[in-house]
Parts: structure tokens; sequence; C-alpha cells
């Protein structure tokens, strides 16, 4: 069994099955329904993310261990326009796509750790991880 | 059309049963918009008691389909949003105030007859 999915995400049917997949795998690792819930929703909010501001990207979802803590690690990755200002992106309420606003601040929520880099023109990769209680 | 939709009575329901793309979620927006005018309905359920992800994109979706059905004089209220989906959609700041809920599609259905024996004909009501 893989300890790893990859997809490409470049259609709103690829955000379904990035999340679905994704679902999969953390369930392998013995997430509680709830937590499987959190985590497919955060692989949703970043697979939009990328459709809507990149168009293309990719999704990676791994099983992961850090000392005695086991978990699930998602790094969503795109080569899009990049975000000019990252701590205003995460501030309430502020979205430039007409959606909720809740892309990246809800899932910073959703999930354990949030991290995020990206640059004007070169692209955006967001890295969130989820421990098992 | 990946979402049947049923007509009861003065009422639509909508039952999803997987998954759903956007372009699915826009679909059901658009038939359901259209068929309150069709068949006059003055509500609709939406069932989403399959759903295991709702995501801010489905909640603005399912937000717009009950402002844009009051808009043509019909009442929507969700129902089947499950607890693990519900524990994710407030982490997430997705709390649907704006919408009508109820805990299963009976009593989505007693809501809706409820409120038009409250109400009388759906003229410029506005509430929920």
């Amino acid at each position: 069994m893989a300890d790893e999915v990859l997809m490409d995400v470049s259609s709103d049917a690829d955000i379904v099955t990035a999340r679905q997949k994704g679902r999969e795998l953390a369930g392998r690792a013995g997430f509680s329904v709830t937590d499987l819930t959190l985590i497919a929703t955060a692989i949703s909010e970043l697979a939009r993310n990328i459709v809507l501001y990149a168009k293309h990207g990719a999704i990676a979802v791994s099983l992961a261990e850090h000392g005695h803590r086991r978990g699930i690690v998602i790094v969503a990755h795109d080569e899009g326009p990049g975000i000019p200002d990252v701590s205003q992106a995460l501030q309430d309420g502020f979205s430039t796509s007409g959606g909720l606003g809740l892309g990246l601040r809800g899932t910073r929520r959703l999930m354990d750790e949030f991290d995020i880099v990206s640059e004007v023109g070169k692209g955006t990769t967001v890295t969130v991880k989820k421990w098992l209680r | 059309m990946a979402v049947p939709i049923l007509k009861q009575g003065n009422y639509l329901i909508a039952s999803i049963q997987a998954a759903l793309t956007d372009a699915d979620l826009f679909e059901l927006r658009n038939a359901l918009v259209t068929q309150v005018g069709r068949f006059r309905s003055r509500g609709v359920v939406v069932d989403v008691t399959a759903l295991d992800v709702m995501d801010s994109f489905a909640a603005r979706t399912l937000r717009d389909i009950a402002q844009m059905t009051r808009l043509r004089g019909a009442e929507t209220v969700i129902v089947g949003i499950q607890p693990e989906v519900a524990f994710a959609m407030v982490q997430l700041g997705l709390t649907l105030e704006e919408v009508a809920t109820a805990l299963d599609l009976e009593e989505g259905l007693a809501y809706l007859r409820d409120r038009s024996k409250r109400t009388g004909p759906a003229i410029g009501s506005h509430g929920g």
C-alpha cells in the first residue's frame, strides 16, 4: 500500500477526486470520522484555490511521522500567480474571487499545522498537517 | 442531472446522492430555480444526508439556492447535515445562518408546512 497519493488538480472534478483519495489515505492512518471530514474539507478548499487562482497544480497527501506522533501531510502546490500579501489573504473576510473568503483562513482552522510559501509570478505552496490524537 | 428532483405537492425535494462537482451544484441551483416556477412550488427541500464534505463552495451554492428560490416565492430548507460535516463547517466558518435547516426530510417538510400555515400565500414573505 502506497503511503502517498499525488494528484493533478485542474478541474472541478479533480477537486472531488482529490478529497476522496486523500480521505481514503487518511482513513488508513486511523483518523476518526470527524477528523477525516476535516481533512477532506481542507483538501477541497486547497484544491479549489488551485483551480480558482492558478488553474493547474497538484496535491500530495502522505502519511507522516514525527517522533511518537503519526499523522498526515497535505501539500498543495501550483505555479500560478502567487499571493502578493499572504497575511492579508489569511485575514477574516478577505477574498478576491467572490468566495466566502474562507479558503486559506478556514483551512488553517481545520488542521493542526499550516504553512504557506508564495511568490508573485512563481506560485504557491501550502503545507498542512493533522496529527492523530 | 446528477441530483434527482421530485415534486411532492407544493414542494420540490432534491436528494443529493453522491459527492457533487461545482458544475453539478450549479446545475442543481439552476434546475431548482427554474422548476420552482414551472411547478409553482412553495417550498424546496435539499437533502444533503449523503454529503460527506460541505466546503465553502457547496455552502455558498446552497445559500444561493435559498436566496434565489425565495426571490421566486419558495422557501428552501436544507436537511440532513451530518454531525461531523456540521463540525467541519463550523470550524471552517460556514454557519449558513441565513438558510433554514432541519434534521431530516420529515422535519424539513414539517417546517415548510408550518411556515405556509403561518404566512399564508408566499407574497413577499421573508424570514428564516
